[in-house]
């Protein structure tokens, strides 16, 4: 894909992940891409999102004459809180995270591998960031899906053999999810389930180092 | 059993070398005004548990930036560029937690538990560094990570009365809660006018005011 259509890249992981949650879920969306995910989500849905700052029932960013200073997301964007909606201390919030009460969280990724390992928050002898909340996030999340574009900026794979960034997590993902592929992770390793309508099988997998499994049938994926 | 006090006389009760818990995510929830006061009387070697290291210019960014701060222990910093050449200096020293631990640790500290178990971080640079330390049990493998006390707690709050009950707003309460039981004095920086004893709800207290030591007035310096 060329430069032009790489925001329409972003928004089609984003609207296909969407298609991931099911009624009544509660999740947590990473900062960047993963938090496209919330403007795709069906209308006809009751999706709950949390924030892990302390919010079940993130909203959309509200009009200018009705920002609430005291009330940001995990990305320090001034929110709204749904109808229904709560705020807890962030003991509890983790706790939501942890302790296994999030049906999905969505993240970025800056490598990922073949034993889903994800690697999300810093690079060997680059600036120092920190892990915030993610290790948390994945630890305890009933899904872990990965939004990444397929490779980095430089063309290199991003979804590797074995990460040699430092880990968020081991073992932990369980879907990724590009403008090229949805790749679910398995027991056998990573399996190719979908493809965009845009490629072939052999592009996918020159822009793969990890080794597919490549099914008789993948489903070519449609987004609305 | 008078609590308020000016943001100097209440700045005085913290020494160098002090530990400080400090409240805030985004800096919403910080009590960027007692940082001020630090910076102003010259703490130094102070050392500071926080959420995140907040951006360039206020807040605990800024206490950082002044070089009153000896030790970070942090989840996050992405958004203050001067920490990797701080540390590259010699100047700052950082150890990082997930911030799920990192409250645990807290709460840890003020309720009394032995510490933290958790799988977070299992296989990842806190167990490289010793930040936790593996341990089995229960046929399964956990970090352990030791409680985290401070001297100090310094918090900001919505609304107050008298007494020190404090109640937060929105995403405010953050870290600041939990860091409220964790420290030998506790300063809460308090919005709103603050109020009467018996004129807060009862059911909407976030800490009783039992836990709160000093209370500096908003927009009074």
């Amino acid at each position: 894909m060329n430069t032009k259509t790489s925001i329409n890249a972003k928004e089609f992981i984003a609207k296909r992940i969407a298609m991931e949650c099911k009624d009544g879920n509660l999740g947590n969306l990473g900062a960047g891409l993963p938090g496209l995910v919330a403007q795709f989500i069906p209308k006809d849905l009751n999706i709950w999102l949390h924030s892990e700052n302390g919010i079940i029932g993130v909203g959309p960013k509200p009009g200018e004459e009705s920002v609430d200073i005291y009330c940001v997301d995990s990305s320090n964007k001034f929110c709204t809180i749904l109808p229904g909606g709560s705020t807890f201390e962030s003991s509890f919030s983790f706790g939501i995270a942890r302790g296994g009460h999030l049906d999905f969280t969505v993240l970025g990724a800056l490598q990922v591998d073949e034993e889903g390992n994800l690697a999300n928050w810093g690079i060997p002898g680059g600036k120092i960031i920190g892990m915030g909340g993610a290790m948390d996030l994945v630890s305890g999340a009933k899904r872990v899906i990965v939004a990444t574009e397929h490779c980095a900026k430089d063309g290199s794979p991003k979804i590797k053999k074995k990460c040699d960034y430092p880990l968020t997590g081991e073992k932990v993902v369980d879907l990724i999810v590009t403008e090229l592929a949805v790749i679910e992770v398995s027991e056998n390793g990573l399996v190719l389930k979908e493809m965009a309508p845009w490629t072939i099988v052999e592009e996918i997998v020159n822009k793969t180092e990890a080794n597919l499994v490549i099914p008789e049938k993948i489903r070519i994926t449609e987004v609305l | 059993m008078k609590k308020i006090k000016s943001l100097i006389e209440a700045v005085r009760e913290i020494k160098d070398g002090d530990i400080l818990h400090i409240g805030g995510f985004y800096n919403v929830g910080t009590p960027d005004l007692i940082i001020d006061e630090i910076i102003t009387q010259g703490r130094k070697d102070l050392t500071v548990v926080t959420c995140e290291a907040g951006t360039s210019g206020k807040g605990i960014a800024k206490l950082v930036e002044s070089g009153c701060v000896r030790k970070l222990i942090i989840s996050w910093g992405g958004n203050l560029t001067c920490l990797t050449s701080m540390v590259e200096n010699g100047q700052l020293e950082i150890e990082f937690n997930p911030q799920g631990t990192l409250v645990e640790r807290i709460r840890a500290a003020g309720f009394g538990l032995g510490g933290v178990l958790t799988p977070v971080g299992l296989g990842t640079i806190i167990e490289e560094k010793r930040w936790g330390e593996r341990v089995r049990l229960n046929g399964r493998d956990w970090l352990y990570h030791t409680p985290l006390k401070a001297d100090v707690t310094l918090s900001e709050a919505y609304m107050a009365d008298e007494f020190g009950n404090i109640v937060f707003r929105r995403t405010q309460n953050n870290f600041n809660q939990v860091m409220c039981t964790a420290s030998n004095l506790v300063i809460a920086y308090v919005v709103k006018p603050i109020m009467k004893i018996g004129s807060l709800d009862p059911d909407i207290i976030n800490v009783p005011g039992n836990f709160v030591d000093i209370l500096v007035q908003g927009g009074a310096t």
